[in-house]
């Protein structure tokens, strides 16, 4: 009886961990379709949660919260599409620099966004409630892990089908992927690959921005220093391992965020391991399966990254 | 078109063009590498804007800003690079761009279903729900074919498409033409090919330097004076091969496996031999193993299983420098990639494999003197155009880029020469000098293995051919003896008969 009981609450703390997650890893999926690498996952999802954050103490409403986050990390990607992609600048460095400035801006925000220009860390502010789904949550065993979550989480759920049918089913869809493998040939057929990139790269910015402010109104509810903690880093880690496809980043979600659960609860259990080592885990692990992944060479290649990723696209480029 | 004008920075690239297409007709369009076909083409499919000039069709003018434009108004394009999208099926590709008739979503069985009826149509076989990446050349072909007549074309161009085809598919995409012409189409055949406008085509058009040399029917046309407008002076179409005294086996394979990029092996038990004074052609279509065989040789790939033998010395294994001081010279396919390095001025990249020896270098220090008059003697006998010999070799034209890697090659006096794809994207004058030199090279004794998708160049310079097929080699026939009919069945997979 315990040992089910510690497995549902290990499974609950999987979910929680891993939506903010799961919701960055999709964002970059869409913008990597695109031809588009962005490395900013990580300044998009901090600005996110803080602005977000900001925004529901402010208002009182954690939707205005969700939303400020969510045009934030729009606006943020919005940056990196107009110089990747107009000015077509280097992917790589601008998505580096996108981090480094978002991470410098939203610690800046941190200090002044409180109330009376005070610093935000260590205010309660509004958060998102756990929202038990009427008989779904009573099923045994999964209903209080999977249907005793926020709102936020039930809308995961229901975007993970519709990112991958939009995807492989659906005629902009299927305009997506032809700009990420071969721009050359979309613009060819008569498809808009600058309008197209331009569009999935803001939206990418504001699914992560919308991690953003899951972590700091629903997983974690407030503010303090890198809330983020690496998890923008490790989205991109799961784009890869998911080989771009929505569903299967789902998988990569789930283990991080269970391996992280594994690890609260053994901290929680008073073991001896130091918690520092624990709290490594999660990011050991990301690191070996991107090891194995690129290792698995033929696999890398034949189901990978779109062919176009980090290419910018010049019509009259003479190659 | 007309007075169109296409400047790209330091070149003219179209100077004043007027050309023009009738209804049912195909018209070839006929020039060196950079005679400007291509662009022209581009303007006129909207990928290029034109700096002057306008373009009329059905006599209206017309403005063509993009693919988009070009497609609404019944134009379509082949590129000479296919431009699939090869992660998704055949239908996904000719939906592409499309509106679908469920609006938001795909309607993938409806282009199927046309896709089918057009093939049908046309004889244009290919299964709507393959892959792309899972197709031969000849059925990705067939798909940008259908492609443009699934969006209505009637005028069609088609950027040199038989550049990578079997001489048989070849003749399925001819008779594929005049079908199309026969309903109407209108058809633009770009080619620097004569035997195939020749054959295909009603006018011709010859461009050279960016400028119109002339338009005439092709009845009136012979191969030499279409060369000779083509290149501004007359041209030698086949070179002279004298008999050679053959020596010793120079290069070896036994039985050689490798792995291709993928990892699924690219060769599968190859074995040749050639001697010295003879020239070996490799024949095969593009992606059969000629390139991993030649990386093999050159020590760029390792075998998984058996033995290269160079001058009687098992060289598997051995680094591309260790086997460039025993004699190998090698010509590799990508020469922008492998062959030189673009930054570089020509006469450094005349002296890349020697640049650590005398009497180029002493010790640390490199012997600039002797390398200026090494590069200028080059220059001068291999007929490189350059402004000067420390001239960035990136500013070079393709056939210029050649020579200098003919040059830094041959010069090494190679024991034995591996030369892959040496003419490819290299104009009708560059080629004629190239093949000159290969032929010089075979008669100072040097085992020539030469690879190339070109039928007409392994049959011009080859003693004997081998062709390749799935990593093997499914025949070797004499040059004498070898037709064309009879290679291209054998670089279908056909064995030997």
């Amino acid at each position: 009886m315990f040992a089910q009981g510690l497995w549902i609450s290990i499974l609950a703390i999987t979910i929680r961990a891993g939506t903010s997650l799961l919701f960055a890893t999709i964002g970059e999926i869409f913008t990597e379709r695109s031809g588009v690498l962005n490395l900013g996952v990580e300044g998009m999802m901090i600005m996110g949660a803080v602005c977000g954050f900001a925004a529901a103490f402010h208002t009182g409403n954690v939707w205005v919260g969700v939303v400020t986050a969510i045009i934030v990390g729009g606006l943020l990607a919005l940056i990196h599409a107009f110089l990747t992609i107009t000015l077509r600048a280097d992917q790589t460095v601008s998505g580096l620099a996108l981090t480094i400035f978002g991470s410098g801006l939203a610690s800046f925000l941190g200090q002044k966004l409180g109330p009376g220009g005070k610093p935000l860390v260590g205010m309660i502010g509004p958060k998102f409630a756990k929202l038990p789904l009427p008989g779904l949550s009573q099923l045994p065993v999964i209903g209080m892990p999977l249907f005793q979550q926020d709102v936020l989480t039930y809308f995961l759920y229901g975007l993970v089908p519709v990112a991958w049918f939009y995807l492989y089913k659906t005629r902009p869809g299927l305009h997506l992927r032809a700009v990420g493998e071969n721009p050359q040939t979309a613009d060819a057929m008569g498809v808009h690959v600058t309008g197209i990139r331009y569009l999935y790269t803001v939206i990418g910015g504001m699914l992560v921005g919308l991690g953003g402010a899951h972590l700091s109104l629903a997983y974690t509810p407030g503010w303090t220093e890198n809330l983020t903690a690496g998890r923008g880093w490790i989205a991109i880690a799961l784009v890869i391992f998911s080989t771009w496809d929505p569903v299967r980043a789902v998988l990569g979600a789930v283990l991080f965020g269970g391996i992280n659960a594994v690890q609260f609860r053994l901290q929680a259990a008073g073991t001896t391991i130091p918690a520092p080592f624990l709290g490594m885990l999660p990011y050991a692990f990301t690191v070996l399966v991107l090891v194995i992944i690129t290792w698995w060479e033929a696999f890398s290649k034949r189901v990978g990254a779109p062919a176009a990723l980090g290419l910018p696209y010049v019509r009259e480029e003479r190659v | 078109m007309r007075g169109i004008v296409k400047r790209f920075p330091g070149v003219l690239a179209n100077d004043r063009i007027d050309f023009d297409v009738r209804a049912g007709e195909i018209h070839a369009l006929l020039g060196e590498n950079g005679a400007g076909k291509t662009t022209l083409m581009n303007i006129l499919y909207g990928l290029y804007r034109p700096d002057q000039g306008q373009i009329l069709l059905n006599g209206r003018a017309v403005a063509i800003h993009s693919p988009a434009d070009a497609i609404r108004l019944g134009i379509g394009m082949i590129h000479q690079h296919f431009m699939l999208v090869p992660t998704l099926s055949v239908a996904e590709n000719v939906a592409l761009g499309l509106p679908s008739s469920r609006g938001f979503l795909l309607d993938l069985d409806v282009v199927t279903r046309r896709i089918r009826e057009l093939s049908n149509v046309y004889g244009l076989r290919v299964d709507p729900t393959a892959m792309v990446w899972q197709l031969a050349v000849g059925e990705q072909q067939r798909v940008e074919i259908l492609k443009a007549l699934y969006r209505g074309a009637d005028l069609l161009i088609l950027d040199e498409p038989t550049a990578v085809l079997t001489p048989q598919e070849v003749r399925e995409l001819f008779a594929t033409l005049r079908r199309m012409a026969g309903e109407g189409h209108s058809l633009i055949f770009i080619s620097h090919k004569l035997h195939e406008v020749l054959s295909i085509s009603d006018r011709v058009t010859v461009l050279r330097d960016g400028r119109v040399v002339k338009t005439l029917p092709t009845s009136e046309a012979t191969r030499e004076e279409l060369a000779r407008l083509m290149v501004g002076r007359e041209v030698l179409l086949r070179v002279e091969r004298s008999p050679v005294e053959l020596g010793d086996v120079r290069l070896s394979l036994k039985d050689l496996w490798a792995h291709g990029d993928k990892g699924v092996p690219a060769l599968r038990g190859v074995t040749l031999a050639v001697r010295a004074g003879e020239i070996l052609g490799i024949a095969g279509v593009s992606g059969n193993g000629q390139r991993e065989l030649a990386e093999v040789i050159a020590g760029l790939r390792t075998p998984s299983q058996g033995q290269v033998e160079i001058d009687g010395m098992d060289t598997t294994g051995w680094s591309p420098e260790r086997l460039l001081k025993h004699g190998l010279a090698y010509i590799p396919e990508e020469r922008m990639r492998d062959g030189v390095v673009r930054d570089f001025s020509v006469e450094e990249n005349l002296i890349l494999k020697d640049h650590v020896d005398r009497p180029f270098a002493s010790g640390i220090f490199m012997n600039f003197g002797t390398i200026a008059s090494y590069a200028d003697r080059l220059i001068e006998n291999f007929d490189i155009r350059t402004p000067s010999r420390d001239a960035p070799l990136k500013n070079l034209s393709g056939g210029n880029i050649q020579k200098i890697v003919l040059a830094r090659e041959l010069s090494r006096e190679p024991r034995v020469l591996v030369a892959a794809q040496p003419t490819r994207g290299v104009d009708i004058s560059a080629t004629e000098y190239i093949h000159q030199r290969l032929i010089a090279q075979r008669a100072k004794g040097t085992a020539t293995l030469l690879i190339s998708e070109d039928l007409d160049e392994i049959l011009n310079l080859s003693d004997r051919i081998a062709v390749m097929y799935e990593g093997q080699i499914v025949g070797v026939v004499d040059q004498r003896e070898a037709t064309v009919e009879q290679l291209g069945l054998m670089m279908a997979g056909a064995h030997k008969v």
